[in-house]
């Protein structure tokens, strides 16, 4: 079992930007490849100010940050991705283009190179049957935002050797992570749980049994949850939920998975959230209507 | 605000000694609003009639809904009756949340009486319609009834579960621990109560729940 020393990131977008952190910050020699300049660009950007803001903080002096930065970098070559020992892809979600990323990356990396995908509700094994490596081919979902969130969901695929989740598990650990076990199952834990759960309380505001400041309130006090569901779906975005659910829902058919009515409605007029400044609050002015 | 309660037996939602009781009144007819507490509140549904001055009347509920007691009529019922349950996990502690039960035509000023004197008490309110389950009960129970299945599918560890609940979303606790915490054949009575309004299978008890309820009654 060789030691993983450079890690490769397969997109540089939310996620991968943030598990790009993640694997630079642990010392690890980090590349990561996307499509897109541009993205690399901005990633860096946003990479840089991150790590001032862990300098202010005091979490990082500025001796290991100006290593961390020259230990990370980003490429649009994918015959770049031949030295990593790891490439955890988070490209866009769609089957077809982590199938090619995958059949493409498995010509370049060499053999022992183990293929990691951050999917949030495609299934392992499928992913991993377009890789020409199924066997070396593990989940790795990372939570958002990436570089705060310790959790990462691993999964096996059918295929998937014990050495390599055992391999790709002690490099999560290794990272600082706090790795979980789940089947290959759509949504894994945490969506699985969560995208129905937020449905039942979209159903409850179209259905008139409370308001959503009042579902917030209850789930708040009641749970001691962080947030309430309809502000987490403000954060998330009404149309990310949308595709959370048509993808739920499309494997598993389960009624509490179907979209609500009331979500497409509220894309069509707008209302996707925080990002449009109304959802199920409104945040014209930064303040939060409601609560 | 001046305020009497009546006790009807053992209360889930004010088990023991609340700030609550320490406010209240000891006379009913010079208060203005009423809270009758206790799980056989129906043994004062003959009252409501005399109390409609007040400006409020509190029944505490359990599973049933409000308008068992305040009646309903073509979808405009409501006065100024309201219903109410402190929000609480089987055997766990009442949490502060209090569930307030409106019907569609229920009195404003007996709802912002209502809020005023449990948040005096300390408490926090949440309105909502009256419908089996109200909000918190709506959405967990589906879910831990989800969590026990999966746990059985071995779609991962009790542990993983839990750890994966309470470090991807903040949760306090998992939902195995917290349901063995709180009781399993609790929320086996609950969740049935809902599969019986509903008949929605979200709210079928999980079988670990109806094994915890049988092995209770042995
Ligand atoms: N956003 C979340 O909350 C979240 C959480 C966990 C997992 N995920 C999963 O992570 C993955 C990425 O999500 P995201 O939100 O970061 O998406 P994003 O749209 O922000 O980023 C995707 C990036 O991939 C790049 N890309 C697309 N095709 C590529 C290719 N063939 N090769 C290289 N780069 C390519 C794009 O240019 C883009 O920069 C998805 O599979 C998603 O399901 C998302």
């Amino acid at each position: 079992m060789s030691e993983i020393k450079t890690v490769g990131v397969a997109g540089s977008g939310t996620m991968g930007a943030g598990i790009a952190i993640v694997a630079a910050r642990a010392g690890y020699k980090t590349i990561v490849f996307d499509t897109r300049q541009a993205a690399l660009d901005s990633a860096r950007k946003q990479t840089a100010g991150f790590f001032a803001k862990s300098v202010e903080r005091k979490k990082l002096t500025q001796d290991q940050v100006d290593k961390i930065m020259g230990d990370l970098s980003g490429t649009t070559s994918l015959a770049d991705m031949a030295a990593c020992d790891i490439v955890i892809e988070a490209v866009f979600e769609s089957l077809k283009v982590k199938h090619e990323l995958f059949s493409e990356l498995n010509k370049v990396c060499p053999q022992t190179t183990l293929f990691a995908s951050n999917t949030s509700t495609l299934s392992i094994t499928e992913i991993a049957g377009g890789s020409g490596r199924d066997d070396r081919f593990v989940g790795m979902h990372f939570c958002l935002p990436a570089q705060l969130m310790k959790l990462v969901e691993m999964s096996p695929g059918i295929r998937t050797t014990d050495a390599t989740f055992q391999r790709a598990w002690a490099f999560s650990k290794a990272m600082g992570q706090t790795p979980v076990k789940t089947k290959d199952n759509p949504g894994f834990i945490l969506n699985y749980f969560l995208v129905p759960f937020n449905n039942d309380a979209i159903r409850l505001v179209e259905s008139g049994v409370a308001a959503p400041a009042d579902v917030d309130r209850a789930i708040k006090t009641g749970l001691g949850y962080p947030l309430g569901p309809l502000e987490l779906l403000d954060m998330v975005g009404l149309d990310t939920q949308l595709l959370l659910c048509e993808a739920l829902y499309g494997i598993t058919h389960d009624p509490r998975a179907a979209c609500p009515p009331l979500v497409k409605r509220m894309i069509a007029a707008g209302h996707l959230g925080r990002k449009s400044g109304q959802g199920f609050f409104n945040y014209s002015g930064n303040a939060m209507f409601g609560g | 605000m001046t305020y009497h309660i009546l006790h009807t037996g053992n209360s889930r939602s004010f088990p023991g000694a609340h700030a609550l009781h320490e406010k209240a009144g000891a006379d009913l007819n010079a208060a203005d609003v009423i809270i009758v507490t206790g799980a056989d509140v129906g043994k004062h549904a003959a009252s409501l009639s005399q109390w409609k001055d007040k400006t409020a009347v509190l029944l505490e509920l359990g599973t049933e809904c409000l308008g068992v007691y305040a009646g309903e009529s073509r979808g405009v019922e409501g006065s100024n009756v309201l219903g109410f349950a402190r929000f609480r996990l089987g055997e766990g502690d009442p949490s502060n949340l209090v569930e307030l039960v409106r019907q569609p035509r229920s009195s404003e000023a007996a709802i912002s009486a209502a809020t005023q004197v449990f948040e005096g008490a300390g408490l926090k309110v949440a309105v909502c319609g009256d419908f089996a389950g109200r909000i918190i009960d709506r959405l967990v129970r589906p879910y831990y009834n989800a969590a026990l299945r999966r746990l059985d599918e071995q779609l991962a560890s009790a542990d993983d579960l839990d750890t994966t609940l309470r470090l991807g979303l903040g949760y306090p606790e998992g939902p195995i621990a917290l349901l063995e915490r709180t009781g399993l054949a609790h929320h086996f009575d609950v969740t049935q109560a809902m599969f019986d309004a509903y008949g929605e299978t979200a709210y079928v008890p999980a079988r670990r729940a109806r094994v915890a309820k049988q092995s209770s009654k042995k």
